[in-house]
């Protein structure tokens, strides 16, 4: 039972993107189309359960005053090996992706599951844990990025809806980012409300 | 001329912040006030100019004669780290006046994912030295304006009647859409 907790607490309860608002950069930046978005939920997913799981694994060894440093070269090595994975087979995402596939080191959500939950859980709560955060996280990357690829450029996944000539370009440029997931925000704020 | 240009791309065209989206959670989580923005914009510009000429010669004399590029992103990482750790103790004995007006914002810095992305941008560019001097200058400054200005419109917006779902953050993101607009207004005037 609370190992089903542990793995839904990311999706909805605290989702780190809608409700916690950490980890922002890659959701805005990365959200321009569906396929990106996508890709880049799948490192994000690999660097969080991995290294939630190793920090787990190593928590009793490490000592308290250090475990900072070390929280972050265990993610940093994960960080490598999906990079240097996505460029090996996936070198179109890679390159859309960019310097962001890096910056996955500096992603708040991941040192901060490592700090607030695997550091002081044991290991199968640790990867629920991280298996459900990359769950909420992905599904809000991808909704954002469906929503701007659908007005944006008029197609989904790189299938074609309607003609682009009528959508409005805008919604894939930087400025449909903020506006998105403002009125993302917004909904949810009126839906909370509600349920209220 | 061509450092002119490198310099205005990284600070109006590609601006970090509105552009770019590096480094969003400062944006939106110091901007309240202006005076706590300034102080933020004042540790970027010192922080980022020092540590992407550290990291420029960990990446050129350290990593690339061995062969350890692959090593980049753990070692620009710790080399930050220990760098913020370093100014801020210098700053608080030498500098007491300076430390007090950013001393709370250096530790804040380290997780400041600009300052990481320029130390890698500048590798991925493949500047030179002075180049990447520039560049992180550039972009530094960029942070700074765009927060700055931010942080006075959002003074503005504490006074006015907003819609109750838009209070808080979603009114910053839809501020920071209409700011990002006006960005998109210097795009293609020049090249990187």
């Amino acid at each position: 039972m609370s190992l089903w907790r542990d793995f839904n607490a990311g999706i909805v309860r605290e989702n780190p993107v809608l409700r916690l608002m950490i980890g922002l950069c890659p959701v805005l930046a990365v959200s321009n189309n569906a396929l990106n978005a996508l890709g880049m939920s799948v490192a994000v997913a690999f660097v969080l359960t991995c290294s939630n799981l190793v920090v787990a694994a190593i928590r009793k060894i490490v000592p308290d005053e250090i475990r900072i440093p070390i929280f972050i070269i265990v993610i940093s090595t994960f960080v490598t090996i999906s990079d240097y994975v996505m460029h090996a087979y996936f070198p179109e995402i890679h390159k859309a992706l960019g310097v962001f596939v890096p910056l996955i080191v500096v992603n708040c959500i991941i040192l901060g599951r490592a700090e607030a939950f695997a550091y002081r859980n044991p290991v199968l709560n640790a990867v629920l844990d991280g298996l459900g955060m990359s769950l909420g996280f992905g599904l809000a990357l991808v909704s954002i990025g469906v929503v701007r690829e659908v007005l944006g450029a008029g197609s989904i996944f790189g299938l074609q809806l309607f003609n682009p000539a009528v959508a409005a370009t805008v919604m894939v440029l930087p400025p449909g980012a903020f506006i998105t997931i403002g009125f993302l925000m917004a909904g949810l704020n009126k839906l909370e409300n509600k349920v209220r | 001329m061509e450092l002119f240009g490198i310099f205005f791309a990284a600070f109006l065209i590609n601006n970090i912040l509105l552009i770019r989206f590096i480094a969003l959670c400062s944006f939106f989580g110091v901007s309240t006030k202006i005076n706590t923005s300034i102080g933020m914009s004042l540790a970027v510009i010192f922080v980022m100019t020092i540590s992407s000429a550290v990291s420029w010669m960990v990446y050129h004399f350290i990593l690339g004669p061995f062969h350890l590029e692959f090593l980049r992103t753990a070692a620009f990482i710790l080399t930050i780290a220990a760098l913020v750790q370093l100014e801020e103790l210098y700053m608080k004995k030498m500098i007491p006046a300076l430390y007090q007006a950013m001393g709370i914002y250096l530790p804040l810095i380290t997780t400041n994912c600009a300052i990481l992305a320029v130390a890698f941008l500048a590798i991925d560019y493949r500047f030179n030295f002075l180049q990447a001097m520039v560049y992180s200058l550039g972009v530094s400054s960029g942070y700074s304006l765009a927060i700055i200005l931010f942080s006075y419109i959002r003074e503005r917006m504490a006074l006015a009647p907003i819609p109750k779902w838009f209070q808080g953050y979603p009114i910053a993101f839809i501020t920071a859409a209409l700011m990002s607009l006006a960005f998109l207004g210097f795009a293609n005037m020049f090249g990187l």
